[in-house]
């Protein structure tokens, strides 16, 4: 029996050893990514890996949920958030050492796969059934679409309209999926699509919202981790700029 | 508790009614069906009926957001005969809890209709009692402990709902935001204390449910055959 024991658990220790032993070598920086800025991640984390010996890990969720997972001990080194106040909410904390940054300012339109064109005046309560926005007691991008709806005077005719997702994944879906004629997403969802799918939109101009800052941190965990560092640094570079902007956000 | 907070709580207990009545009519005759029939096609059936156990809710709640849609046949003619869409309604959130809830009526009803034997139907029949008669006074009193079992877990199970009604429900207060989507809501807000009493209730109605089914069974034991 023991011998047979021990033949199992030898080759299993030596993946173990070869397991360590790799990890030693190459740095690898856990990141929680807020899902709208998923296409634009994309790009980076390969930009990054190309050019740096380091790794990345990188896990999408909504900010909530991250923000949630943080605080119970979740193994992050950097979080790229959907908002400014859950990362000021983690430097107050003490989950990180170092202050809050801004790296996107997020841009919202007005979508509709289906439409030809989308304008202010798309935003007809007797004509449309449904406009899709994110929670907006749950994500910034519906706070944003609130506000702008407030703006133009239309919050109270679209009250009984408005179908909301937890998130502003999920508002692009009930558009996507023509269950809502239209919603407020945000650019760079549209912008991953295929150009054939886009349809067509309304870039909100910025005074009718507050604007939605996106803000990094660098977590407590990570201040050790020269990859976490090294990607926060990349976050804010030129290339990385030009590829954010590309993707549909603003800059700081 | 708030007052939104009361009206999903309702609209909770109200979904889960309609839909258990549903499933009752039409979940009878599906478990009588299967638990008398000897086609070969049983096993698909049984499968078909399983298959809300083991699925994802967020991949029914997917397929129904898609074949739902006013886009599609299902969706465009409902939307044409009652004017309202099915996806954001609360006809959309009966629809998907019946299918979410379907196993949990259908499995103890079959079980406890397998258990009748022939020779009490048959002697039914033989004494002129027709088909139905013979259904409503021989079958139903013997297999009274499944429908207990059948329409509680059912009751509790569509309760804690939340995956489906996440994705086809757009949160539409006194519509579609039900109590599991509530407690969400407030605990990614960090409301944790309105999230507290929310769980609690559900907490405790679902326990009280089942403790009910369990003593149930325990005093009224059926004897069969």
């Amino acid at each position: 029996m023991y011998a047979f024991i021990s033949t199992l658990l030898r080759p299993a220790a030596f993946v173990l050893c070869i397991i360590a032993y790799g990890s030693a070598q190459a740095e690898t920086a856990n990141v929680a990514v807020a899902s709208n800025f998923r296409p634009a991640m994309e790009r980076l984390e390969a930009k990054f890996e190309a050019e740096t010996t380091h790794d990345l890990s990188v896990s999408y969720g909504a900010t909530g949920q991250i923000f949630a997972q943080v605080r119970h001990g979740a193994p992050y080194d950097v979080v790229l958030a959907a908002d400014a106040e859950r990362p000021a909410l983690l430097v107050t904390g003490s989950a990180s050492p170092l202050p809050a940054q801004t790296y996107a300012l997020g841009r919202l339109a007005l979508w509709s796969p289906r439409l030809g064109s989308v304008d202010a005046a798309s935003l007809s309560p007797s004509e449309l059934r449904f406009l899709a926005i994110a929670n907006e007691s749950l994500a910034p991008y519906g706070l944003a679409a609130i506000d702008v709806l407030r703006s133009l005077g239309l919050l109270e005719p679209f009250e009984t309209k408005l179908v909301r997702g937890s998130n502003v994944a999920q508002a692009f879906v009930f558009v996507q999926t023509g269950n809502a004629e239209l919603g407020f997403v945000a650019l760079s969802q549209i912008l991953s699509l295929p150009k054939d799918r886009q349809g067509a939109y309304w870039l909100v101009p910025s005074e009718h919202y507050q604007p939605i800052r996106q803000d990094a941190v660098l977590l407590e965990r990570g201040k050790d981790n020269p990859a976490a560092h090294a990607f926060f640094t990349f976050l804010f570079s030129e290339p990385a700029r030009a590829i954010i902007k590309d993707a549909g956000y603003d800059l700081p | 508790m708030t007052a939104p907070d009361f009206t999903a709580l309702f609209l909770t207990l109200r979904l889960a009614f309609v839909a258990t009545v549903i499933l009752l009519v039409i979940g009878t005759p599906l478990a009588w069906w299967l638990a008398r029939t000897r086609t070969k096609v049983k096993p698909v059936v049984e499968a078909l009926v399983a298959l809300p156990l083991v699925l994802p809710p967020t991949v029914l709640g997917f397929y129904l957001l898609i074949l739902l849609s006013p886009q599609t046949a299902i969706g465009s003619f409902w939307l044409s005969v009652t004017g309202s869409t099915l996806t954001f309604s609360f006809a959309g959130l009966v629809l998907a809890s019946v299918l979410y809830s379907l196993p949990f009526m259908v499995q103890p009803l079959q079980s406890a209709f397998e258990t009748i034997a022939r020779k009490p139907m048959e002697l039914a029949a033989s004494l002129g009692a027709s088909p139905w008669d013979a259904f409503v006074s021989v079958a139903l009193p013997a297999s009274a402990r499944g429908f207990v079992t059948a329409i509680v877990l059912t009751f509790a199970h569509t309760l804690g709902e939340f995956g489906i009604v996440l994705m086809v429900g757009g949160n539409i207060p006194d519509r579609t935001r039900v109590i599991s989507i509530a407690v969400y809501e407030n605990v990614e807000q960090l409301n944790y204390a309105q999230a507290h009493s929310l769980s609690l209730i559900l907490l405790a109605l679902s326990f009280s449910v089942l403790l009910f089914v369990y003593i149930f069974n325990k005093r009224f034991p059926v004897h069969v055959g």
